[in-house]
Parts: structure tokens; sequence; C-alpha cells
């Protein structure tokens, strides 16, 4: 089988790797790059534990091939924190204690960061219907949802 | 597999002419990928659309009409203010499809040819009138969206023939489009029913008419029905009651998890009424 060399940017790093044709971006990260922040849950587009961004748009990492990445620039949840300084959507995930397995968060975090890129005001409904995309069974979404609007503050009145 | 991305639309026909074993075109892969990922179909040859120049583009041309091309997200289409602007109904019923990720990548195109019966930007392409621009072995056509469908997964496409964009027939005066969805959840579902809606007016009274349902027949179809009740008139309540009625035989669903024939033979009818009250709001400019 031949292998794909694919030329991409991750989290601001030029990057290269091998893959073969069949092989999806979420694998490429995980297995080839080492970023295993980003999760498979279902691998089918249904639950967005795999969200990174790719030119800065959101999408499933199961649904991109590997070889779609060549030129591209990708951001995963690696690429959120400045060095040992979190972001603040991260510290507000800790103090509001917004994940229990953790399995959904990568997800969450890049998802959030991306509305809050577009929509620094988001209402709670916005919040929802844009990660509607992505499943939590651990918390039941509130504690999620109220660090996301409390950290849209923070950000808001820090500017 | 085999990967390719083509620099242009003959190229990718080429290709696919060429080819043998399965072959897919890959624009957003939201079906492709899903399908490959569960061994329901794995393709052999996969051509890649995304890097053809023009694929990504929104254009609205010199009368008025729009050319989406092939590999425009329903992102983009939401993002679009004039498109909205004129085609709401269109806008949002691509908009309706899976979550904002999806939204990243799902296309028009890959949701006529998937062929599902239940796509929800097909009712509204087809009642809007669209067509595709196909390029094959044999030179470029226009094939109007309402002869895509051909059984449930089926298209009239023929081996090497490539979409390279969708065309939307110019807006004009007093004309309004809706797509109504109903799915048990709120987000992320599919369809029970889907229902298209494509009208003009003038005054009060319809000149031109198009109603479309999915998820109740094995593909997607214009009623003629509706348009014969609508044109001529204007849309009073036993109007509306009459479409209602006329959706609803036109509904040969099946029963399934989500709904049984009864309940989706109703759907429709309650479905059809709503659109059709929003389209005729909208070509008025009361909405
Ligand atoms: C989580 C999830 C939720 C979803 N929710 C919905 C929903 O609510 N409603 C809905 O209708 N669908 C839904 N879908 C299905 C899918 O997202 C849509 O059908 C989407 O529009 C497909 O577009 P695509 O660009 O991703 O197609 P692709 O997967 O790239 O292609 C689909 C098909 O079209 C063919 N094709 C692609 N481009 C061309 C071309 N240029 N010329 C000829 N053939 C071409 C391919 O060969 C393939 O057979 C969902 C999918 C997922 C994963
Ligand atoms: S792993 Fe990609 S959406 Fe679930
Ligand atoms: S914390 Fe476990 S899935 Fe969200």
């Amino acid at each position: 089988m031949n292998k794909i060399h694919v030329s991409t940017t991750v989290n601001g790093d030029d990057t290269e790797f091998l893959c073969d044709p069949r092989e999806t971006l979420l694998d490429c990260l995980r297995d080839k790059l080492n970023l295993t922040g980003a999760k498979e849950g279902c691998g089918t587009g249904d639950c967005g534990a795999c969200s990174v961004t790719l030119d800065d748009r959101l999408v499933c990492s199961c649904l991109v091939l590997g070889a779609e990445a060549e030129g591209k620039k990708i951001q995963t949840v690696e690429g959120i924190a400045n060095g040992d300084q979190l972001h603040p959507l991260q510290k507000k995930f800790i103090e509001y204690a917004a994940l229990q397995c953790g399995i959904c968060t990568p997800g969450i975090l890049v998802a959030t960061k991306s509305l809050l890129e577009k929509n620094p005001n988001p209402t709670e409904t916005e919040v929802r219907y844009w990660l509607a995309g992505n499943l939590c069974r651990c918390t039941g979404y509130d504690k999620i949802i109220r660090a996301i609007m409390d950290t849209a503050a923070d950000m808001r009145e820090a500017h | 597999m085999e990967y390719y991305t083509p620099e242009s639309f003959n190229k990718a026909s080429e290709i696919a002419t060429n080819a043998q074993g399965i072959t897919r075109f890959l624009a957003g892969g939201t079906d492709v990928l899903v399908q490959l990922r569960t061994d329901m179909i794995s393709p052999d040859i996969l051509i890649d659309i995304k890097n053809i120049p023009g694929a990504k583009e929104i254009e609205c041309l010199a009368d008025g009409s729009w050319r989406i091309g092939a590999a425009v997200t329903g992102a983009e289409m939401s993002e679009h203010s004039e498109l909205k602007a004129q085609w709401p109904g269109l806008v949002e019923a691509m908009d309706l499809i899976g979550s904002t990720q999806i939204q990243g990548r799902a296309t028009l195109v890959g949701n006529l040819c998937n062929g599902s019966p239940a796509a929800d930007s097909v009712p509204a392409m087809m009642a809007a009138n669209a067509s595709v621009l196909v390029v094959g072995p044999n030179g470029t056509r226009e094939l109007s969206v309402q002869d895509m469908p051909v059984s449930p997964g089926k298209t009239s496409l023929s081996k090497g023939e490539v979409i390279s964009a969708v065309l939307i027939p110019a807006r004009g005066n007093n004309g309004g489009d809706a797509y109504l969805r109903f799915i048990p959840r709120t987000e992320m579902d599919i369809a029970v029913v889907g229902c298209g809606v494509n009208l003009r007016t003038d005054g009060e009274i319809i000149t031109e008419a198009r109603l479309c349902l999915g998820a109740v027949t094995p593909t997607i179809q214009v009623v003629s029905e509706v348009t014969k009740l609508l044109v001529g008139n204007k849309l009073d309540q036993t109007i509306l009651d009459a479409v209602a009625k006329a959706a609803s035989a036109a509904s040969k669903p099946i029963t399934d998890k989500r709904g049984t024939i009864e309940y989706r033979i109703e759907v429709a009818g309650v479905l059809a009424k709503r659109a059709t009250k929003i389209a005729y709001d909208r070509a008025r400019g009361l909405k």
C-alpha cells in the first residue's frame, strides 16, 4: 500500500507524517504525532470528542482523512494553553469541576474556544446549540455550560 | 484505496471514468468517511474535489441566480448573508444537518448524491427548482435536482460523472421559501418528516408554488397536487387544510424507531401547512 506524505501545521509547528490513505486525521494525530488529546468516542461524527480546527473551522477529526491535512493549519487541545499558562477556559473547567472522566473535555474545550472566537457574548442557548455535537456521559452538562458562560464573561471584561 | 486530489472537474471525471472498483468522490466526507469507517462501503478510489478552483465559491451571477460550488459547506452558506436573505429556507435546511462540526464539512452536493430519502437539503433544493452542473466523459450538462434521486442511495448520475456546482434560480420579486423538519430531539437526528416549500405571490394571490417532502417516500419528490391547490389562490385556512391533506396523501412512509406510518403521514400534513405559511409570509415580505 502506497503511503501518502503529508506536510501540515499543527498548533503552529510545521509537521510531516506518512499515512495510509484510509487513516483519519484523528489516527494520525494520536498515533503518529503523539497528540493524544483528541479522543475517539464514536469514530462516526456523533460525539465530538475528536474535535479539532482545520484552517480555523471546527471539525470532527475522525471524519477527516490524514491526507486531507496537506497544507492545512490544525489546532488541537494541546495548543490551547500557553506553555504552563492554562487558557481561561481550562482554569474555569477545573474551578467548576466541569468534568468527571474527562474524555469529552478536550473536544469541548476546542469547540468552545472556537465559539468564543466567533461570538464572545453567546447566550446559553447559543452555547448549547453550538455544543450539540459534543456529548458528555458524565456531567449532565450543567457545570460545563456554567463554566463556559463564566469564562466568556471574564474574557469580555479582560478586553 | 487510492486517494486523488485532481485540480479540475474534468480531471476528476477522467479519473472516475477510468476507475476500476468502488469509486467515491470526497466532498465533506461526512457520509463517505462514516461508510468507510463502519465498513459499509470501502472505496478503492477516492477523488477529493475540495482543491479544485471554484469548488468552494458562492457566486451570485448577473441574472440574479446563484452558483454554489460543490465543496461549499453548510457553515459557509449560513455565513453568506445575501444568500441567506434570498433563500432562507434552503440555507436553514442545510443548517439543520448535524452539529457545528458536521456543518464545517457537509455539502449540498454530498447530501444530494448520498441519496438518502431523509436528506434535509434536498426537499429545499427541489422546491427551489435547483439544478446541478454535471461534468462527465461526454462534456458538461445541467440536470434538475428533481431528476437526481432514483431510489434510496441511488442517483441518476452515471459512471464518470461529477457535480461541479449547484445552481439556484434567481429569487426574483415576491418569492419566499421555507424548510421544516421534525425530529424527536432538538438537534442531531434524522428527519421523521422534512418539508420544503417555495412560492411566489402577486398581492395575496399565489402565482407559483412547489412543495417537496422528505423521509416519507422512497425518493424525495415534488407534490404536484399542492402546486395545483395553491396557484391562483389566496392562502386561507381552507386552502391550508387542503394542502395538509394533499401532503399526507402523497406520503408513503415506513415505520421505524423514529415514527410509525400513521404518525409520519399526520406530521407530513402539519409540516406542509406550517412551511407553506412561512414561505407565503416571506414572499409577501412579512417575515
Ligand atoms: C453526525 C452526523 C449527523 C448528520 N446529520 C444529518 C442530518 O441531520 N440531515 C441530513 O440530511 N444528513 C445528515 N448527515 C449526513 C451527511 O452529513 C450529509 O448527507 C452531508 O450533506 C453529506 O455531505 P458531504 O459533503 O459530507 O458528502 P460526502 O460524504 O463527501 O459524499 C457523499 C456522497 O456524495 C458523493 N459526492 C460527493 N461530492 C460529489 C460530487 N461533486 N459529484 C458527485 N458525487 C459526489 C460521494 O461519492 C458520496 O457518495 C449526518 C452525518 C453525520 C456524520
Ligand atoms: S470520535 Fe469523532 S465524533 Fe466521535
Ligand atoms: S466528563 Fe466523562 S464524558 Fe464528559
